[in-house]
């Protein structure tokens, strides 16, 4: 469409049709105030700061509710507007309480920003105020109503947004009210969006109010460690005699690919840090029970154990265990320690999706995965299993808003009536189990459709529905862990003829993608390439073990016939979360590293207290491959990175740490230590970076001297680092030519986390506790046991 | 919920008049408190299951309106007008003399059930202040005497 034109303030403006004044004022760099205007949630004009004066036009105009159109004049700042916005502030300020030195919002409202601006020293209201109690509507949501200003923001982002509907408003006049959707309190899936998105302190969080001031925390930016989708969550820290402690997560910085949307656990769940039951100092068995140790000691233990095992069983009396959780550097460097240290290719980690399977069928074309952001520009969706609103809430999001805004056409394939039905364009229901059939019967296979005809659709609807999506250019199929295998195959194949078709597989957890591009698996390297051509990791590394390693359950096979002599098990929890007979590893030299004492580090002989994903740097790829930094928010006195654990046993092996982590590459620093001004002086720049909670660089503990070996030796990885380092999702490529594998499906296991659990974290989140806790639920119990 | 052929009809025939299912929120509501005297929740969660709304839309709704009520109220509803037109032709007067006579305050309910009493915005009946409407009939040039009058009619009508 052209561009309209416009003048405003004297500037000429152009904007394309249909543009609403306010948004191409603020292009234009011209701020117009308002509480109630919200990009890309519906109209409302209830606040009227936005009123501007259109020449013509009689009475002052709303600038959030005018489209432009040509040749208009507008004036953003005269002394009628001024007036007007101070008498608006008045009237909001007449019931407002002037708690601001306790409210939470202080610093960062934006009814306190506008009062300065535009309100007025005084106040023509003498009336006593119209006080009621502050209410707690759930274990998250508290609403003080004499703070609430009627902006109606938090009603539309919880129906619009997030299409759950729990807030509205009752009475009206004066005595409207946000009103929650249970009389009294809030049935809801708890996202604390209405909290981020209020103007004012009238929605807050129980799990930050009152607790600190918006100035007193340091902001870090990084990526969420819950589910597999990747958003970016904002963390408030601030110094506790422990570290570093997080107070807060929201989204405030709304660059991230997740913009304003963030779920509970992204904004509450971080409280796992700070369980009572964290461990921070390493345990050793000795006389049969766990005792505390230091780390030299652990080092010691460790180094001597797995050398004595490496050299006289052989590295295939190794098995190693990786995490979902932990960064990319480090699942590469558990790879490539388990390949060249250990020398065994004995590594696997809890699958949630056949990754593998869909890097082989789109050798082809790799550009066809597709992005996170694509979700919510794709002209079409097809999402076949999975429920997005419980395992996916980012993808939810997307999904639903390019519905909602874009007008995408959803199709949606599942054996239950999830969610997201609401959305879809058509929504067919399958039996349980029938997903692989229906990929055969998409990709042609016509004898297939029998399998899925037990629900009220019909054979004629079904190939109807067929003809469609193939005529669906832009299509985004979506799949979750249903279809593994040879059914990622036929579903592949079954979109071939699609122009610009894209995919996405849904893993489960935060870095279940990451664990699958690093190579964390007995028989692929990193970037899915197969052991039998390890080309440049066979140069790079000097020397690649050759024999195919043990999968999991060959692993705990081996272990049972007493094969299996030492276990590695880094940040995951085989027994507790894969219901592993703990037999398998009782027999062998088990070290775990993980924050708690989980049920797979009560039987082992050392235990190492690990730092989370929020206490370190190093990057994630989220279930779609886009790329994101990890950056260190969080300390617990006393626990390490895994990344540093790693190097730290390579180490007390006696292995060269610089061929294990090439740090310091090409590169030549002077710290000041060796000339000049500052010579003999201790290293400035390190001291500067302890102190700042940052971590050395220039050390064999620095993640990025391994992404820097990703970035030259995976070429899907190789994407710009000046972006990725900015805060930006960098969207990687699958790998070209052979790669990738068709596994035994029986391999993957799902979390089946849904929105109030996350596996291991979940357990010692004390706010998703309350929540399960508050909605009748039996909390999943704590199976710590004692040693 | 088992409600009257009329009711169904009525509803089925305002369906027809609007693009979208909620449009015709209001009418069904004011149909269904003319069924039951009041809204209860039986009958919201039913209208927010057929125009598929939540319960709390319904209520928002509800809440908006002062003619519609979650409360039951007295067989005949006694709204009295005190605005300005009325207000200076004696409707204050009216109101407490009803308030006295029935022995009740607004939004009250006599114990026999037979009244209720309330005291409302202009029901645009201004040319003949002061006025008043008893469930959907007015009445208009009202005194004191005549107000009993028009009481003691609907007690007599039971």
């Amino acid at each position: 469409m052209p561009d309209v034109n416009i003048t405003v303030d004297g500037k000429k403006v152009a904007a394309p049709a249909g543009t609403l004044l306010i948004e191409a004022c603020k292009n234009a760099g011209i701020e117009v105030p308002s509480f109630c205007y919200y990009p890309n949630l519906s109209l409302q004009g209830a606040c009227r700061m936005c009123l501007v004066k259109v020449e013509k036009m009689p009475k002052l105009q709303t600038a959030c509710t005018t489209v432009i159109s040509e040749g208009m004049i507008v004036a953003t700042n005269s002394d009628e507007i001024r007036q007007a916005r101070k008498s608006m502030i008045e009237f909001l300020l007449g019931n407002h309480p002037l708690d601001c030195p306790v409210c939470d919002a202080g610093g960062e409202c934006e009814l306190q920003d506008m009062a300065f601006s535009y309100g007025a020293a005084e106040s023509k209201y003498m009336e006593p105020k119209n006080h009621k109690e502050e209410q707690q509507w759930s274990p998250v949501v508290y609403f003080d109503r004499p703070r609430c200003i009627l902006c109606y923001r938090c009603v539309r982002v919880c129906g619009e947004g997030m299409d759950v509907w729990a807030l509205g408003v009752q009475n009206r006049g004066v005595s409207s009210i946000i009103a929650p959707n249970q009389d009294d309190h809030l049935e809801c899936e708890e996202c604390g969006m209405c909290i981020d998105i209020c103007p004012v302190g009238a929605l807050t969080s129980g799990a930050y109010r009152y607790k600190t001031r918006p100035w007193e925390m340091n902001h870090v930016g990084t990526t969420c460690t819950h589910c597999a989708d990747g958003c970016k969550t904002t963390l408030g820290v601030r110094r506790a005699d422990t570290g570093m402690e997080i107070v807060r997560g929201d989204n405030r910085d709304k660059s991230g690919i997740n913009g304003d949307f963030l779920c509970i656990k992204g904004r509450y769940a971080f409280d796992f840090a700070h369980h009572k039951e964290r461990l921070t100092q390493p345990l050793i068995r000795k006389d049969g029970r766990l005792t505390p140790s230091t780390w030299e000691e652990a080092f010691e233990v460790i180094g001597s154990r797995l050398t004595e095992v490496r050299d006289c069983d052989g590295g295939q009396a190794i098995g190693v265990l990786g995490s979902t959780r932990t960064t990319n550097e480090e699942n590469y460097l558990l790879q490539k320690f388990a390949r060249v240290v250990l020398q065994t290719n004995n590594i696997d980690h809890h699958r949630t999706a056949d990754f593998p399977a869909f890097v082989s069928a789109l050798t082809e074309r790799p550009e066809a995965a597709a992005s996170m952001r694509d979700v919510y520009n794709a002209p079409a969706i097809l999402l076949i299993g999975n429920d997005p609103t419980e395992q996916h809430p980012l993808l939810a999001w997307q999904i639903r808003n390019n519905v909602r805004l874009h007008r995408a056409r959803l199709y949606v394939i599942n054996s239950q009536p999830i969610k997201l039905r609401r959305q879809a364009t058509s929504f067919l229901q399958i039996p349980t189990g029938a997903e692989a059939q229906l990929s055969s019967f998409l990709a042609g296979q016509d004898s297939a459709i029998d399998a899925l005809l037990s629900g009220p659709t019909s054979r004629d609807e079904w190939i109807s529905l067929r003809e469609k999506l193939r005529s669906e250019p832009g299509l985004v199929i979506i799949f979750g862990s249903e279809i593994r295998g040879s059914d990622v195959v036929s579903l592949v194949k079954s979109a071939s003829g699609i122009h610009d078709v894209k995919f996405i597989c849904l893993g489960d957890y935060a870095n279940s993608r990451g664990a699958a591009d690093m190579g964390v698996y007995p028989d692929l390297l990193p970037g899915y390439q197969r052991l039998a051509d390890p080309g440049k990791f066979h140069e790079e590394w000097g020397g690649v073990p050759r024999a195919v390693g043990f999968t999991l359950p060959e692993m705990i096979e081996s272990a049972t016939a007493g094969k299996l002599k030492a276990w590695y098990v880094v940040g995951a929890n085989p027994v507790g979360r894969l219901a592993l007979d703990p037999f398998a590893f009782s027999q062998s030299f088990v070290v775990v590293q993980d924050m708690f004492l989980t049920e797979t580090a009560v039987i082992a002989d050392v235990v190492l207290p690990a730092a989370n994903a929020y206490e370190k740097s190093g990057t994630f790829t989220n279930t779609c491959g886009d790329l994101q930094l990890v950056k260190k928010a969080g300390e617990v006195t006393g626990t390490k990175s895994d990344f540093e654990i790693i190097v730290r046993i390579a180490g007390s092996m006696g292995y060269d740490v610089r061929k294990l982590v090439p740090f310091g590459r090409g590169m030549t620093a002077d710290m000041g230590q060796s000339r000049g001004a500052q010579s003999g002086e201790v290293d400035r720049h390190g001291v500067w970076l302890e102190a700042s909670g940052l971590e050395l660089k220039m050390s064999p503990f620095d993640p990025m001297a391994i992404l820097d070996e990703i970035q030259r030796l995976l070429p899907g990885y190789a994407v710009s680092r000046m972006d990725l380092l900015a805060g930006n999702a960098q969207h990687t490529a699958l790998p070209a030519g052979k790669a990738g594998a068709l596994h035994d499906p029986k391999l993957i296991v799902p979390a089946d986390n849904n929105l109030f659990s996350s596996g291991t974290l979940g357990r010692y989140s004390r706010t998703l506790n309350s929540v399960i806790e508050n909605r009748h639920k039996k909390p999943e119990e704590l199976e710590v046991a004692a040693d | 919920m088992r409600l009257s052929e009329q009711f169904e009809s009525r509803f089925a025939e305002m369906l027809t008049h609007y693009p979208t299912k909620r449009s015709v929120l209001v009418p069904t509501l004011l149909y269904l408190q003319d069924e039951i005297g009041y809204l209860s929740d039986e009958g919201i969660a039913e209208i927010a299951q057929r125009l598929e709304l939540t319960d709390l839309e319904v209520r928002n709704v509800i809440s908006y309106y002062s003619m519609l009520t979650t409360r039951p109220r007295g067989k005949f509803n006694v709204q009295i007008c005190t605005n300005i037109a009325c207000l200076l032709r004696g409707g204050e007067e009216l109101l407490e003399h009803c308030e006295a006579k029935l022995g009740i305050g607004h939004k009250r309910t006599t114990a026999d059930g037979l009244f209720s009493l309330e005291e409302v915005e202009c029901i645009g009946a201004c040319s003949w202040a002061p006025a008043a409407q008893v469930n959907y009939d007015f009445h208009e040039n009202l005194t004191p005497a005549k107000m009993d009058s028009v009481l003691e009619k609907y007690k007599n009508a039971q």
